[in-house]
């Protein structure tokens, strides 16, 4: 653990934590890469040499405090360093969304006036070059892989590795005017810049001080007991607030390892190897996950099948209640002890969580099925609830206490309060500053004593404090006949089907619920493969009739477990089509972090809507697709619609 | 034409050197078929150079003409301004001829490190003894070898396949593993027998780029034979076209497409 009673003055930025792990954690190590097949690492002391020089070469550049630095590029080493450095310099980081294409990034470089923009590999230069047209206040463009890079015109372009070189060169002339600028970082300095993915409307920078990020991550970290010999692998987006906080914020605190996997396609193999403490995924990783290990089961002989059946059956009955330390008896004790020789260890092994510790989901709400299925192997998953403007920590689940269905009591330091419309709110030293260059949103958002409104609609449980979100606050809504509308809550039951990856549920204001589906390639295609069924493409696959049956099945059962909730009851689903395209956040459909923009594709696909309230039987639709790289392209297709069986809702309560 | 130059610089900034090979009256034959009649074209240093034409136009053969498998019946192939006398295969990678195949020859049962490691094989020294301990030279010698495979590894961004069996592979990533194997070779002529073949436009992008880059990053000067004519165009400094064994045209892209014999070669001439 981190000396936590030193003056909390010195230790009032990032740069400042740096300097401590250096002195005090000097040759342990701070951060590793794959490359070249072979784990790199950086020592604190090279870090600290690393990130000096970066800023020193920033500053020969010109940097000026309060400048904004973009960082775009995917987790590596040399991105997180360049954060740092920017910080030292008196600059704010703002890492965007290596995936978002020219135009979106387009708007958060304008909206941040940035003058510099840090990229990973010639992908993004390419972008950034394409936006440079319209953006006139970028002066200098750095990228970190020469790759592809020798033919540009470099007047105002460098290499990442130069501009440290150049700033170890010129350290006489700017050892001073660093270390000036260095003390100068204090508690209410900003610490970055991150713009939310926004469900509706516009990004918005999310100002967030170096007291947001280092209380945060003080709290959070003595919370779970996080320090020094903990490792981390970070592979969700840099512009994600969550990635900085446990990245930067808790690595910087505690002095723990962070670990950068290959590229994005070997982060499996990577996991397996580094074997992290420290964990945290969206739920569809845990997902894609648990239904690769259950296609794999189908094609395993006989023998392990029959075990693996067998034991995780045990598994599910006493597993969780072991890692809540529950009595338990000795035999089913012997018998987890033999399930963990036969089955449960390998299998963690296999998927990298043999040394978990803590592991988090959040984001979405995580089935059930999937929460259990990993507690019962015995790793220790707990759900967190969280966003950008409470520096991630809301509500966290303590040790013990954990459950699928809540999101956990209030985080150290979190106040929590429950407004007259359902509405979630918050105060926190985590709370951010404000939107930048939005005032008008700002207060909207935060209130004059610091509460800041969720958009989440939500309660308290009594018994056990916990918090339980329902829906976003604006989504929930009432049916033609007053019954109360709740479509995420829907939606994430039937999304809780390995068949289904995405659902979009419709109703506000109608006389009945309907839904398009979104049907998992690997699980639907793996199925296909069993049954001897060819398909040709994704669309083909989609409209198959037994596939219809299957989700047909599925959301009959989704029905008859909303028939049971009293209040929601209303929500059931009559009618259904499955989409002959996947929603991508490339078409404007979901956001970055993979939310589905339910007004988008309620306008986008409205020829569908209406049939599904029209009793037609199919519908022929044609497409806009947007490619990787900006194009655009058309697909057309013929749906099938699909009635659903439907429970009656007043018979079965007469019935009880 | 750039023929009696000694070396230019191109649009995109990269310097094209002097003659590295020249096909002089080249003829093959097999049999009674006459494969290749009587060819002249060269290949500067640095340069992209395309072979193309309709089917059966000999343009393979003519590859292998370049890489020294068939010795042309006439005419003569010369290397680096002297005539190439003829060459057993091991002789013609020792010289830094690497090629790809048009049906993907890789051991299918080996990973795609191990595949990409016998690219090395003519820069493994070490004798048989101490391959076979395992000491000295040639573990120092694995060791060199492996790191220039990761960075092609790497290079090529297959990482991820990197320990998987090639039959496992789809047919877009054989296609690179193949160009994988032939870039450890560290060539300074690569030749490439179709290398977007049966490719999807997204495999297709990343397969030119990949082309573009090892020509830009390593200077490796590339002969490349390929139908898709858009990728033809983008991607050559220099066009042949062949046509019944017979060269149609040669010359930058742009004259090429100008040229009314091309024309009437892929699109067909009516006969009356």
């Amino acid at each position: 653990m981190p000396d936590t009673t030193s003056n909390a003055a010195d230790l009032a930025s990032i740069p400042a934590l740096l300097a401590r792990n250096a002195h005090k954690f000097g040759a342990s190590i701070a951060y590793r890469e794959k490359e070249f097949g072979i784990w790199q690492s950086w020592t604190w002391i090279e870090v600290a040499e690393e990130v000096r020089a970066t800023a020193l070469g920033l500053l020969n550049l010109g940097a000026e405090r309060g400048d904004h630095v973009a960082i775009i590029g995917r987790n590596r080493p040399a991105h997180y360093m360049a954060m740092v450095a920017a910080q030292m310099v008196g600059a704010v980081p703002v890492p965007l969304y290596q995936d978002a294409v020219a135009e979106e990034m387009a708007y958060v470089l304008d909206h941040c006036g940035a003058r510099f923009v840090i990229c990973g590999d010639q992908e993004q230069v390419d972008k950034v070059i394409e936006v440079q047209d319209e953006i006139h206040h970028i002066e200098h463009v750095i990228y970190n892989d020469k790759r592809g890079m020798r033919k540009y015109d470099h007047s105002h372009l460098n290499a990442l590795g130069d501009i440290e070189a150049e700033g170890r060169a010129s350290h006489q002339r700017f050892d001073d005017e660093l270390n000036a600028r260095i003390a100068e970082l204090d508690y209410d300095s900003t610490c970055v810049m991150l713009y939310t993915s926004g469900t509706t409307g516009k990004p918005k920078g999310v100002v967030l001080s170096n007291r947001n990020i280092i209380e945060t991550a003080r709290s959070s970290a003595e919370f779970d007991n996080l320090g020094a010999g903990d490792e981390v692998l970070a592979y969700l987006p840099m512009a994600w607030v969550g990635d900085f906080i446990f990245s930067i914020g808790q690595a910087y605190w505690t002095g723990f390892c962070v670990n950068c996997p290959e590229s994005a396609e070997t982060m499996m193999t990577d996991l397996r190897e580094i074997g992290p403490t420290y964990y945290f995924a969206p739920p569809r990783v845990f997902e894609a996950q648990l239904t690769n290990v259950m296609i794999r089961m189908e094609d395993a002989g006989r023998f392990k099948k029959r075990m693996f059946d067998y034991f995780m059956a045990h598994a599910r009955k006493v597993g969780p209640a072991l890692l809540d330390g529950k009595p338990v008896s000795a035999l089913d004790r012997f018998k987890y002890w033999l399930g963990d020789v036969c089955v449960y260890g390998p299998l963690k092994n296999t998927l990298g969580f043999s040394r978990v510790r803590v592991g988090y989901t959040a984001g979405e709400a995580i089935g059930p099925e999937i929460f259990d299925f990993y507690r019962s192997l015995g790793i220790n998953l707990k759900q967190l609830y969280g966003q950008t403007e409470a520096s991630v920590f809301i509500t966290i689940q303590p040790d013990g206490e954990v459950r699928s269905d809540t999101v956990g009591v209030p985080a150290p330091g979190v106040e929590l309060r429950i407004a007259d419309n359902g509405e979630v709110l918050y105060r926190s030293p985590g709370t951010f500053v404000e939107y930048y260059k939005n005032p008008e949103s700002t207060a909207s958002t935060k209130d004059a004593e610091g509460w800041v409104a969720t958009g989440d609609a939500g309660f308290i449980e009594e018994t056990s404090g916990h918090l339980r979100i329902i829906d976003r606050a604006k989504d929930v809504g009432k049916m033609a006949d007053g019954s109360l509308f709740a479509p995420k809550y829907v939606e994430n039951k039937l999304k809780f089907y390995p068949n289904v990856l995405e659902a979009v549920v419709f109703g506000a204001g109608r006389d009945m619920c309907t839904a398009f589906i979104n049907i998992d390639l690997t699980a639907v295609g793996s199925w296909a493969e069993r049954n001897n069924i060819a398909y040709a493409s994704y669309q083909e696959l989609a409209q198959h009739p037994q596939v219809y049956r299957t989700i047909q099945e599925h959301i009959e059962e989704v029905n008859r477990s909303v028939a049971n909730d009293e209040m929601l009851s209303g929500c059931q689903i009559h009618r259904f089509l499955i989409l002959h395209k996947e929603l991508d956040a490339d078409d404007g459909e979901m956001t970055r972090t993979r939310k589905v923009k339910r007004v988008v594709v309620a306008d986008k696909f409205a020829d569908l809507v209406g049939a599904l309230y029209d009793r037609s039987g199919e519908i022929y639709t044609e497409t806009e697709v947007t490619y990787e790289d900006g194009r655009k392209g058309q697909i057309t297709a013929t749906l099938k619609i699909c009635d659903v069986a439907v429970m009656d809702v007043a018979r079965k309560m007469a019935a009880e | 034409m750039k023929d009696n130059v000694e070396s230019y610089v191109t649009e995109d900034g990269r310097t094209i050197g002097g003659l590295l090979m020249e096909m002089k009256s080249i003829t093959l034959r097999f049999g009674g078929v006459v494969a290749i009649k009587d060819i002249s074209f060269d290949i500067r240093e640095g340069e992209i150079r395309a072979i193309i034409g309709p089917n059966g136009a000999g343009k393979s053969s003519m590859l292998n003409v370049i890489s020294g498998f068939y010795r042309p019946q006439e005419g003569e192939v010369w290397f680096r301004g002297k005539p190439r006398p003829s060459m057993k295969p091991y002789q013609v990678a020792r010289q830094g001829i690497a090629r790809t195949f048009q049906n993907i020859a890789l051991f299918e049962g080996m990973t795609v490190l191990d595949n990409v490691m016998t690219g090395r094989l003519t820069h493994m020294k070490a004798g048989l003894a101490s391959q076979a301990l395992w000491r000295g030279a040639a573990e120092r010698e694995e060791t060199e070898n492996r790191e220039k495979v990761e960075k092609i590894i790497d290079f090529l961004e297959i990482q991820a396949i990197r320990k998987t069996p090639v039959g496992r592979l789809p047919y877009g990533l054989k296609k690179r593993v193949e160009l994988a194997r032939a870039l450890a070779a560290e060539p300074m002529l690569l030749l490439l027998d179709e290398p977007m073949a049966g490719m999807n436009v997204e495999e297709k992008e990343d397969m030119s780029r990949f082309i573009l880059d090892v020509n830009d990053e390593f200077g490796t000067t590339i002969a490349l034979i390929e139908h898709d004519m858009g990728v033809v165009m983008d991607l050559s400094d220099r066009v042949v076209v062949m046509d019944y064994g017979r060269k149609i045209g040669d010359g930058t892209p742009d004259e090429v497409r100008g040229n009314q014999d091309v024309i009437d070669a892929y699109l067909g001439v009516s006969h009356d």
